[in-house]
């Protein structure tokens, strides 16, 4: 097991100004997430969860304190390829076939033709998308096309995958299907997760540790390492240490919304 | 079979409004006809049918009826006199070995086409440079889309002489040219509307996404920007080309042009001459019809061979 560590954030503070006064996004968070790690970031609307992810991935800039990703800066970080993003909604380009989808960023990276078609075939393997390559995205199913989209953010071998609600727009059982598809392709690969949802179960399902968050102002009211190991089948859920460590977290939340009344 | 059926319908009802239309419209010509052919017509002078009634004069001289329906100079001619002069003016021509006679339509048409093609060549570059400007470019934006919109609202009718008589100042022979200018001028507005807004379609996701490769922008327009306006781009070329058509007909009218539809219809009006008229105006319509059907068959090919047609 290594300890290194990958994201680490101190007193992290992010404030948008808005015509109704200052929002405050984030406000003193600190976490920092090993190498290997699965982090799931569970909170409501507004607890600043999403905002978290795009502040790793330079998508937007804290107001204070500090943020590295792999001892660097976010920008830096992008620019070395830290990461691969996976965003609700799959954005496949619907002119582009799954292969040429998959492409996308290795055509934009600058990698040669036989490298692209190696990589486009093997992250499609990974994702169980083989034989998909020619086919166009109104083709296939919602949940097919999700797993092109984290085939896509896989292809450039990033070390951090960062997946914003990417199932939230699925129905349960595509959802648990494609939630033990994700478990095996991170064992398989081992890299480190970080994972937004609002779905309890889901969290604890996938995570080995669990950041619960609340809002006005976002920030962060409980970490927990998930002592579950790290094979996980679906009837782990109906264990006794899955329903403690989903109670706990049910309470994070509840407490996270007392605050505030 | 059940596709065809409404289509034809409503066909059928306007060709027989238009036939029930030409007998009221014509009525006071055909009885001055009639009187110089010694035929007995009611009232007797040309003065009294004046001040009476439409359908007063077709209650009470029904002999005359259908002879509305075959005048040579007809004020509404039947969807059939219309047609045979179409045919006479280009099947007919054809056949005869001259097809590109002066006196032809082929030849009239094929004049307007070039210039409608010419400028709506002109206009979709001037409208897709425009846009491209004005998607990057925030003082683009609010410098150009202002004149844009007020460009559209100057009477394309009193603007086009004035080109005419600049571009020979500026030493620009034939009609040619300032024609297809006036053509882009109407042409080029629906094609920097619709290419702004396609150029503007992909959403925030879209964006981020190519963010996260750190993608240099000319990427993010060829890769991401270009692809998503092509459906936009097809539905303003099609308003883009029947505009340009119009244009180069409107640069035809005031002009003095001698050869072009718009000049057949101004020739037509000139010599008292409906049925030149009509067949121009119905010639121009085809083409038109003609140009966005095209348009739209390479619409429905581009967008299948992109997978995005369905």
């Amino acid at each position: 097991m290594t300890n290194d560590v990958v994201i680490e954030a101190h007193g992290l503070d992010l404030t948008f100004q808005t015509g109704d006064g200052p929002v405050h996004a984030l406000k003193g968070v600190d976490l920092s997430v090993e190498a290997g790690e699965f982090v799931s970031f569970i909170g409501p609307s507004g607890c600043g969860k999403t905002t978290f992810l795009r502040v790793v991935a330079a998508l937007e800039h804290p107001t204070g304190g500090t943020i590295t990703v792999n001892g660097m800066t976010p920008d830096e970080a992008r620019r070395k390829r830290a990461y691969g993003y996976v965003f609700q909604a799959a954005g496949l380009y619907p002119w582009r076939t799954i292969g040429g989808n998959v492409r996308l960023p290795l055509e934009i990276m600058g990698y040669s033709k036989a490298e692209q078609a190696e990589r486009v075939a093997r992250v499609l393997e990974l994702v169980d998308l083989a034989g998909f390559e020619k086919k166009f995205p109104w083709q296939l199913s919602g949940g097919m096309q999700q797993r092109a989209s984290i085939a896509r953010a896989l292809a450039f071998d990033a070390d951090i995958l960062l997946m914003d609600e990417p199932f939230g727009a699925l129905d349960e059982i595509v959802r648990d299907r494609l939630n033990e598809e994700l478990l095996g392709l991170w064992g398989r690969t081992g890299k480190t997760i970080g994972f937004v949802t609002h779905s309890i179960p889901e969290a604890v399902y996938l995570s080995t540790k669990i950041v619960v968050m609340s809002p006005r102002p976002g920030r962060i009211t409980d970490v927990i390492d998930s002592p579950l190991p790290k094979e996980r089948p679906l009837d782990i859920r109906d264990s006794p240490e899955f329903i403690e460590i989903a109670h706990r977290v049910r309470e994070g939340l509840r407490a996270g919304h007392g605050d505030e009344v | 079979m059940t596709r065809i059926a409404p289509v034809l319908t409503v066909l059928a009802i306007l060709v027989g409004l238009w036939y029930a239309a030409v007998a009221p419209m014509n009525i006071r010509v055909a009885l001055d006809q009639a009187q110089r052919d010694g035929v007995a017509v009611v009232p007797d002078t040309p003065v009294a049918r004046r001040e009476a009634g439409i359908v007063g004069l077709l209650v009470q001289n029904a002999g005359v009826i259908p002879a509305t329906y075959d005048l040579d100079r007809p004020r509404l001619p039947t969807p059939g006199q219309v047609g045979a002069e179409l045919w006479k003016t280009t099947g007919e021509m054809v056949m005869n070995g001259r097809a590109f006679s002066k006196r032809g339509l082929i030849y009239h048409g094929w004049i307007t086409l070039q210039s409608t093609l010419f400028g709506f060549a002109l206009g979709t570059a001037l409208g897709i440079i425009g846009a491209v400007a004005i998607v990057y470019s925030r003082t683009m934006e609010m410098s150009l889309m202002p004149w844009a919109i007020i460009s559209q609202t100057i009477p394309i009718v009193a603007l086009a002489p004035m080109i005419i008589v600049l571009s020979s100042q500026v030493g620009i022979e034939g009609r040619g040219v300032p024609k297809a200018i006036i053509s882009a001028y109407l042409c080029f507005f629906p094609v920097l509307v619709g290419m702004t807004k396609g150029l503007r379609a992909p959403g925030p996701e879209q964006l981020d996404l190519l963010r996260t490769y750190s993608t240099p922008g000319w990427q993010s327009f060829l890769k991401l920007r270009l692809p998503t306006s092509v459906p936009y781009l097809f539905t303003s070329l099609k308003i883009g080309i029947a505009a340009a058509l119009v244009g180069t007909i409107v640069g035809e009218l005031p002009t003095g042009a001698i050869s072009g539809l718009g000049a057949r219809i101004l020739i037509g009006d000139q010599f008292g001459n409906p049925l030149a008229i009509w067949a121009a105006l119905f010639a121009a319509a085809i083409l038109a019809g003609a140009l966005v059907t095209l348009l739209g068959w390479t619409q429905s090919v581009v967008l299948r061979r992109m997978g995005m047609g369905l």
